[in-house]
C-alpha cells in the first residue's frame, strides 16, 4: 500500500517537473511579447521591464532561478499582467471559489449519474434503459453555454433569491452548479451503467442468485462496488479538471474563480501565472489520481497483489 | 440463391458467400433504430450545410448582408428564419457556421486519426521501454490543462500558417479573402487536433499492442516480412474497427471543442463564424429575442446527439464485446 503510494507521487513529480518543462519553452515560442500590449512602450522600458522579471537573463539561466524560486523560497513569481500581484495569491484567492463550486456540481453529478447508470443496466434493454441512456447523451450534448443561459432565463429571472450572475451570496453557487453538473453526470452514468453491466453477467453473481439472496442485496453488497471501478477511474482526473474552475461557466455567471486564469495567463503570455497553474494542476491531478487509485484498490481486491 | 437459405436465421441469408465482419456490422446497425436515425440526421446535416447552403446564397441569399433596419424580424420569405441583431439572414447565418463547425471538426478528426494511429500504431507494435516511453510523453500531456495546451498550440502555429498565407497570396497570386479565411481555421484545427490525438494514440496503442501479441503477426514475422508491411497490412486492417468507432465520436467532441473555444473568443475570427460563435452571440440577446440563440443551439445539439447516437450505434454493432458502457 505505502509503495503504491511512493511511486505515485514519484511519478506526479517527474510529470509535474516535465510539464513545467515543456510549459517553460513552449510558451517562450508563441509569437509576441508579454509586455507588447502595454501601450506606449519605449524600447528602455521595455528592457526596464524585462530586466525586472529577469527576462534578460539566458534561458537556461531564467529556468533555473525559476526552479529555485520556486523549490527553495515558495516563491512562484509576481504575475506579468496583473501588475503588483503574486501568482500565488491569485491562486489562493480564486482556487477556494473553484473548490466550492467544483465539489457541490460533483456531488450533484454523484448522485444523479451512478442512480441513473444503476438503474439503467438493471432494466438492460428495455424502456427504463432506454429513457436514462437518451438522458445521459442530453447531459453531454447540451452544453453548459446553452444549458446556463436557459438556467439564467427559466430560473433566476423568475426566482427572487437566485441572483441571474455574481458571486455575493451563498445561493449564488446554485445555478452554476447545476450547469456544470450534467456532463460529468451523463459520463458517470454511462460508465457505471457499463461496470453494472459487466458484473451482473458474472459467475459470482449467478450463484448469489442460485442461493437465493435477494435482489437488493446482490446489488449493494456484491455487484455495486466492483461495477463502480470505470466511474471511480474517470472521476480523479475529472474531479481535478473540475475544482480548478470551468472558464465557460465561470464567465456565464460572472464568478471570480480560477478558471478565468487559464485563459487569461496564456492570452496576456503571463509566464509567471500560467507555469504557476500548470505546476498546481499538475499536482492536483495527481493527487486525485492517487486518490482514485486507491479508492480502486479498497473496491477491487484483484488490484490489491498487483 | 437456393431455397434452403429460407430456413437460416435472419443476417445469415448470405451463406455461400460467407458474411464478414463488415456485413454482420451493418445487419446490427440497422437494427438500432437510434442510429439508424442518427446516421440519417448526419448526412441530413452535411448536406444541408454543404449542398443546400451554397445553392441557397447562389439563388440570393446572403448571411453577411446586414440590414439594420430590419433587426430581429421574424420569418418571412426573404428571411426563412428571420434575422439576426444585425438584420442579417439567420438560416444563412446558421448554415454557414455550420460549415465551419463541422470543416474544422471533420478536418481536426483526420489529422488525429493519422497521427493517432501512426504514434499509436508504432507504439504498440515495437512495446518494450520505447512504446512504455512513448506512452508516458502522452499521459503527462493529457495531465496539462486542456485550454492552455490548445491556446500554445494555436498561438505558436498561427504565426507558421500567417507566413505561409502571405507568401500564397504574395508570390502565388492567390484570392487573398479566401486564403484568409481558410488560414483563420487552421490553426485552430492544429491546435485541437494537437490535443485530441492523444486518446486516439492511447486507444491505438492497447489494439495494436494486443494484436501484435497474435499468432498471425508472429507467422507474418517469420516469414521475414517488413515490420512496415506488417503494420500497415496486417495490424492496421484488423484495428479498423476501433479506428472507426472512436473517430466518429471524436467529430462531435471536436464540434464542441471548437464550439467552446469559439464561445470564449478564442477560436474562429470574423468575418468566418461557427455555431459556437452564433450561441456566444445570441446569448447576449436572450432577453430580446431568443431565437437567435436557439436555432444555433438546437442545431449544434441535434448535430451532437446524432453523432453521438452513429458512434455508439457504430460501437455496437462493430465490437459488440465492448458495447456496454
Amino acid at each position: 500500500m505505502l509503495r503504491i503510494i511512493l511511486s505515485r507521487l514519484l511519478q506526479t513529480l517527474v510529470v509535474v517537473f516535465l510539464l513545467v518543462t515543456f510549459t517553460f519553452f513552449a510558451i517562450r515560442m508563441m509569437p509576441g511579447n508579454p509586455f507588447a500590449d502595454v501601450k506606449a512602450l519605449t524600447e528602455e522600458n521595455k528592457a526596464a521591464m524585462e530586466r525586472l522579471y529577469g527576462l534578460d537573463k539566458p534561458l537556461h539561466i531564467q529556468y533555473a532561478n525559476y526552479w529555485k524560486n520556486v523549490l527553495l523560497e515558495g516563491d512562484f513569481g509576481d504575475s506579468f499582467s496583473m501588475k503588483g500581484r503574486k501568482v500565488s495569491t491569485l491562486i489562493s484567492e480564486s482556487f477556494p471559489i473553484s473548490l466550492k463550486l467544483g465539489l457541490l456540481s460533483l456531488f450533484l453529478a454523484m448522485s444523479l449519474g451512478i442512480p441513473l447508470g444503476i438503474i439503467a443496466a438493471l432494466f438492460h434493454n428495455k424502456w427504463q434503459d432506454y429513457t436514462a441512456m437518451i438522458i445521459a447523451m442530453a447531459g453531454i450534448c447540451i452544453v453548459t453555454f446553452v444549458l446556463g443561459p436557459i438556467f439564467q432565463l427559466s430560473f433566476a429571472k423568475p426566482l427572487s433569491w437566485l441572483n441571474v450572475a455574481g458571486w455575493s451570496r451563498p445561493s449564488d453557487v446554485i445555478l452554476p452548479a447545476i450547469t456544470l453538473c450534467f456532463g460529468v453526470a451523463a459520463y458517470l452514468a454511462r460508465l457505471t451503467r457499463g461496470g453494472m453491466l459487466d458484473i451482473l453477467s458474472q459467475d459470482y453473481i449467478r450463484s448469489a442468485k442460485a442461493k437465493g439472496v435477494s435482489q437488493l442485496n446482490i446489488i449493494t453488497k456484491h455487484a455495486l462496488r466492483p461495477a463502480l471501478v470505470p466511474a471511480v477511474t474517470f472521476l480523479g482526473p475529472a474531479f481535478a479538471a473540475i475544482i480548478t474552475g470551468s472558464f465557460v461557466v465561470e464567465s456565464i455567471f460572472l464568478i471570480p474563480g480560477m478558471g478565468q486564469y487559464f485563459v487569461l495567463g496564456i492570452q496576456n503570455q503571463d509566464y509567471t501565472l500560467v507555469l504557476g497553474l500548470v505546476l498546481f494542476y499538475g499536482i492536483l491531478m495527481g493527487i486525485a489520481n492517487l486518490m482514485s487509485d486507491l479508492a480502486l484498490i479498497f473496491m477491487d481486491p484483484k488490484l490489491r497483489n498487483s | 440463391m437456393s431455397t434452403s437459405v429460407k430456413a437460416l436465421p435472419a443476417g445469415l441469408k448470405d451463406v455461400e458467400k460467407g458474411s464478414s465482419l463488415w456485413a454482420d456490422a451493418y445487419v446490427r446497425l440497422k437494427k438500432n433504430k437510434l442510429a439508424m436515425l442518427g446516421g440519417i440526421i448526419v448526412i441530413s446535416i452535411l448536406i444541408t450545410c454543404f449542398v443546400i447552403a451554397p445553392i441557397l446564397s447562389w439563388i440570393g441569399f446572403d448571411g453577411n448582408e446586414q440590414d439594420l433596419a430590419n433587426k430581429f424580424a421574424g420569418p418571412s420569405t426573404k428571411n426563412l428564419l428571420g434575422t439576426d441583431q444585425l438584420g442579417r439572414d439567420l438560416l444563412m447565418r446558421v448554415l454557414q457556421g455550420g460549415q465551419i463547425s463541422l470543416l474544422v471538426a471533420i478536418m481536426a478528426t483526420m489529422l488525429t486519426v493519422t497521427i493517432g494511429v501512426i504514434y499509436g500504431g508504432i507504439a504498440g507494435y515495437v512495446g518494450g521501454r520505447i512504446g512504455n516511453a512513448m506512452m508516458r510523453i502522452v499521459d503527462g500531456l493529457l495531465a496539462m490543462p486542456f485550454l492552455i495546451i490548445v491556446i500554445l498550440f494555436r498561438e505558436v502555429i498561427s504565426g507558421q500558417v500567417d507566413e505561409i498565407a502571405r507568401f500564397l497570396i504574395d508570390d502565388w497570386g492567390w484570392n487573398d479573402n479566401d486564403v484568409l479565411r481558410f488560414a483563420n481555421l487552421i490553426p485552430l484545427t492544429f491546435a485541437i487536433a494537437g490535443f485530441g490525438w492523444l486518446s486516439m494514440g492511447r486507444i491505438v496503442r492497447s489494439s495494436a499492442a494486443s494484436l501484435a501479441q497474435q499468432e498471425f503477426v508472429e507467422a507474418a514475422r517469420s516469414l521475414g516480412l517488413s515490420h512496415r508491411r506488417i503494420l500497415f497490412r496486417h495490424i492496421l486492417p484488423n484495428m479498423l474497427g476501433p479506428i472507426i468507432i472512436y473517430a466518429t465520436l471524436t467529430i462531435p467532441s471536436f464540434i464542441l471543442y471548437e464550439a467552446t473555444l469559439s464561445y470564449i473568443g478564442l477560436g474562429i475570427e470574423p468575418p468566418n463564424s461557427s455555431w459556437g460563435k452564433l450561441i456566444q452571440e445570441g446569448a447576449n440577446y436572450l432577453e430580446t429575442n431568443i431565437t437567435v440563440l436557439a436555432v444555433p443551439a438546437v442545431l449544434f445539439s441535434l448535430t451532437l446527439f446524432a453523432f453521438n447516437f452513429l458512434g455508439d450505434g457504430l460501437r455496437d454493432a462493430l465490437d459488440p464485446k465492448a458495447s456496454k458502457d
